[in-house]
């Protein structure tokens, strides 16, 4: 398998370095010295996590974010016990037309806790490990958005996105040109899509913890086919 | 509840053993579990690495193996594997290989030795590989009432004795008194000890017989004997007793046997009480018996063959209704041999009286009570030693012709091997046969091993019972004694093997391929009896049926503790498995037989039949060893 060297891997390790001696919030500063941030690390060794947001729409400046699910997991194993999952309350005036979708109600998020009163907890949860994700401009654009409203600076870093991976395969590679000059319409990246190239079984309704937990799967798969337990971690993350 | 955990419990609870656990054993289950993707062909547990979790297939396929290297088993979704691992030791016993992309769950140690605490069924299940079944009973359910009652519940007052001495006259007279039609005849204590029984004032009596209205009316009036003649001399020599504690349908099929009205209850061997026909019929309305009537007082073959989809009928309900194979081949086997006594009767009444008395047997699945709704017949004539081939044998080859084309007419398809009495090589005189038998024990060759696979299971239908009688005795004391024989009998029930079990809609076999559908008969149920036939013989039992020969077996040390009963399990599961298919054919017009296809056969029931084929190929391993072949020297020829 044909792997590329993704030039933002260095850039992340010293980016990471900075962020860490600019935190002024110790907790950002905890998140940032227990990141893995070595691009050189073998992703078998990795503790990550696998994150999933339910938002009330797409746009992170009218939309608020429902519910947050997170699953620690390893390449070899995930524990489902391990899963941590919180029903957010949206800052007033956020738009809510997604609410029915998710299977949230309205009452559910009356009760529910804001943003700032989980960030500790979340920022925890988080702790020395690197997170996946299925599409990353979704989940780390509303992460940004909420976080840095809360600490009033920036949060950023690396992450491993499984559609991205996949693009990286059937948007990408020459089997993608193969399609297009076939006039075949290019391979879907949704997540039970992907999920079902490699064997995985289709899951039920959107749920923060089921997709993380899908998205879990998933890049267990997609390691054990196209790449191994020693690929250095700086080749995955975007 | 949370939607991961409900997705992976909504898995779980499809496929045993986890169906059995409840709500709440199941989302502890689900919590516990632990994920991860196996990519096809990657190794999942190596031989002898720690296992601390029971392995469960979510997708994909898994292949587990023994240590040799041969397959144990292919496992689909909702499989389980890892258990032996984790019962002995903590090591991995069984490698297992992911043969397509494969999610697993795995179930922690804890978990597991927690459910095995909780639930009985688990923990059976990961004992046995399957679900238990309730001792004797097969797949029964609350069934009918003719096989969970038993017969004592039919008693309503002692029985009414009377002594041998006593004369007609008094007999008679005692019979006026009452409602009932029957007496007990008893006697001075003689040579039966089985029905020799203490009455309350602690004298010894034996149970003679019974004696009814109509033996009265025909013996002694119509006979125009002596209303003084003792009552002893008019008894009935057969007497035929059930114990109180067997069911209406046992007692049932005794009568149908034995061709009586009335039975003898006995407590051990205390007589509680008398039951007639009438009694059962009242119990029990809709019973075969108004089918056996029916054969019985039919006047032609035609008639007879009209009662074809009665028999399958009547087999397709009771097997709805839960009965055991046991009891549904016996009563098979007795509405046939009804039909064929019937045809027998027609034919003597128009060929007139038989020139030697002979008898009309049976071999094979009729002769063992185990017939199935696909049959065909094997029948031979044993005749007087005083046969003339010149004079009679006119008369014996158009008898058997006439009851092997009626059989034909009523479904009992003509034997394709030609086992039947029409061949002129099975219509021979009592010596005859005493001859073919000893030759084929003493000189065993793949022809004559065949035939002792099919003539060793042999019963009387019609005629001379003692001719039978003196057969079976013959091949109970001789074949067990010949280790020649033994063997080559042992290496011929080799021949045929199970299956590993199903996947998915596929029949697996020990080499990895896969078919469409088993048949079960040859595949299962055969050899099966084969193999206990092999056992029974060396123990010396004279019993045909399968069950039956396994309750002798259990009482020597033949076999391992306990493997007669798993092997009566085996053959409950296989031979109701092979009923229900030849029901649901029927069901569904079409012609029944003895395959089975795997999407018919639901998952739960799957792991019991993958269990039985497994015992099935230990038996035959342990057969292997027990009867070495190196041991057998090539059969001598020309002693034809």
């Amino acid at each position: 398998m044909k792997t590329r060297s993704r030039g933002a891997a260095s850039d992340w390790a010293s980016w990471m370095a900075g962020a860490c001696e600019q935190a002024r919030d110790p907790r950002l500063a905890g998140f940032y010295g227990a990141f893995p941030h070595d691009p050189s690390a073998p992703v078998a060794d990795l503790p990550l996590i696998a994150i999933d947001l339910e938002t009330t729409g797409l746009d992170p400046a009218r939309h608020a974010i429902l519910s947050i699910g997170l699953l620690p997991f390893t390449l070899s194993s995930i524990r489902l016990s391990d899963r941590r999952h919180w029903v957010l309350r949206p800052p007033t005036g956020m738009s809510g037309e997604s609410v029915r979708f998710h299977n949230i109600t309205h009452s559910d998020t009356e009760q529910a806790p804001t943003m700032d009163e989980i960030l500790t907890d979340l920022l925890t949860a988080l702790a020395g490990r690197l997170p996946v994700v299925h599409y990353h401009p979704l989940e780390r654009r509303f992460l940004q958005r909420a976080l840095e409203q809360e600490l009033r600076q920036p949060l950023r870093f690396p992450l491993i996105d499984t559609m991205e991976l996949e693009a990286r395969r059937h948007r990408r590679g020459g089997l993608a040109r193969l399609r297009h000059w076939l006039g075949r319409p290019p391979a879907s990246l949704r997540l039970n899509d992907c999920r079902q190239r490699y064997g995985l079984p289709a899951y039920g309704t959107h749920h923060a913890v089921l997709d993380a937990l899908a998205t879990a799967e998933l890049l267990q798969a997609q390691i054990q086919h196209h790449y191994d337990a020693t690929t250095p971690v700086g080749e995955l993350w975007v | 509840m949370d939607p991961e955990i409900l997705e992976i419990r909504r898995h779980l609870s499809a496929y045993p053993p986890f169906d059995a656990l409840d709500d709440e054993w199941l989302d502890q289950v689900a919590e516990a579990v632990e994920i991860a993707y196996f990519r096809a062909g990657s190794q999942i547990l190596e031989a002898s690495q720690p296992i601390d979790a029971l392995y469960y297939v979510r997708s994909g396929a898994v292949e587990v193996y023994r240590r040799s290297g041969d397959l144990f088993d292919r496992l689909g979704a909702g499989g389980i594997f890892g258990h032996y691992g984790l019962l002995r030791g903590g090591r991995v016993r069984y490698p297992a290989v992911a043969i397509e992309d494969t999610l697993i769950y795995r179930i922690p140690a804890a978990t597991f030795d927690a459910l095995c605490d909780a639930s009985h069924e688990f923990s059976d299940f990961i004992e046995l590989g399957r679900p238990r079944l309730e001792t004797g009973g097969g797949t029964a359910g609350q069934g009918s009432e003719l096989m969970s009652t038993r017969v004592r519940k039919l008693l309503t007052r002692e029985p009414l004795i009377i002594e041998a001495w006593q004369s007609a006259q008094t007999a008679a007279l005692r019979l006026a008194d009452e409602p009932s039609a029957a007496l007990l005849v008893v006697d001075q204590p003689g040579d039966d000890p089985r029905y020799t029984y203490a009455d309350a004032d602690g004298h010894l009596w034996q149970v003679q017989g019974i004696v009814t209205d109509a033996d009265l009316r025909s013996r002694i009036i119509a006979a125009g004997r002596d209303h003084q003649t003792p009552i002893g001399e008019i008894v009935h020599d057969d007497l035929i007793a059930v114990q109180s504690d067997e069911t209406v349908q046992e007692a049932m099929l005794a009568m149908l046997r034995h061709n009586v009205a009335h039975l003898v209850v006995l407590h051990r061997r205390r007589p509680i009480g008398l039951i007639q026909l009438q009694d059962v019929v009242r119990f029990e309305t809709r019973s075969s018996l108004y089918l056996i009537d029916s054969i019985l007082a039919s006047d032609s073959v035609q008639a007879l063959a009209t009662l074809k989809p009665d028999v399958w009928q009547s087999a397709v309900r009771m097997i709805d209704e839960g009965a055991d194979s046991r009891t549904v081949g016996t009563a098979l086997a007795s509405i046939a041999r009804s039909f064929m006594r019937r045809i027998i009767e027609l034919a003597e009444a128009e060929l007139g009286p038989p020139p030697v008395p002979y008898a009309f047997m049976v071999m094979g699945s009729m002769a063992r009570g185990e017939q199935t709704l696909v049959t065909d017949q094997d029948n031979a004539l044993v005749l007087d030693d005083r046969f003339d081939p010149g004079a009679d044998d006119e008369y014996f080859s158009r008898l058997a012709r006439r009851v092997s084309d009626g059989l034909d007419a009523c479904g009992y398809r003509y034997c394709k091997g030609d086992i039947m009495a029409t061949n002129p090589r099975w219509r021979q005189p009592l010596a005859q046969w005493q001859r073919y038998f000893r030759r084929w024990i003493d000189d065993p060759n793949p022809e004559r091993l065949l035939h002792s696979n099919i003539f060793f299971d042999l019963d009387n239908v019609h005629g001379e019972e003692r001719y039978v009688e003196s057969l079976q005795a013959l091949i109970a004391e001789n074949a067990g004694n010949s280790p020649r024989f033994m063997a080559a009998m042992a290496r011929n029930a080799l021949n045929r093997t199970p299956p590993i079990g199903f996947f998915r809609d596929f029949v697996m076999e020990k080499d990895g391929r896969q078919n469409n559908s088993i048949n079960v008969k040859r595949r299962g149920t055969a050899p099966l009896t084969d193999l206990i036939r092999i056992h029974a013989l060396a123990c010396g039992s004279r019993a045909q049926n399968s069950f039956e020969r396994l309750d002798d077996i259990a009482e020597t040390q033949l076999l391992g503790p306990g493997v007669a009963d798993r092997l009566r399990d085996a053959l409950e599961i296989l031979s109701h498995t092979r009923l229900r298919h030849q029901a649901i054919d029927i069901q569904n017009d079409r012609q029944p037989d003895n395959n089975i296809e795997p999407e018919n056969v639901p998952s739960a029931e799957r792991a019991a039949i993958k269990d039985a084929f497994r015992a099935l190929s230990q038996a035959q391993k342990f057969l292997r060893f027990r009867y070495p072949m190196t041991s057998d020297r090539p059969a001598r020829t020309g002693r034809g």
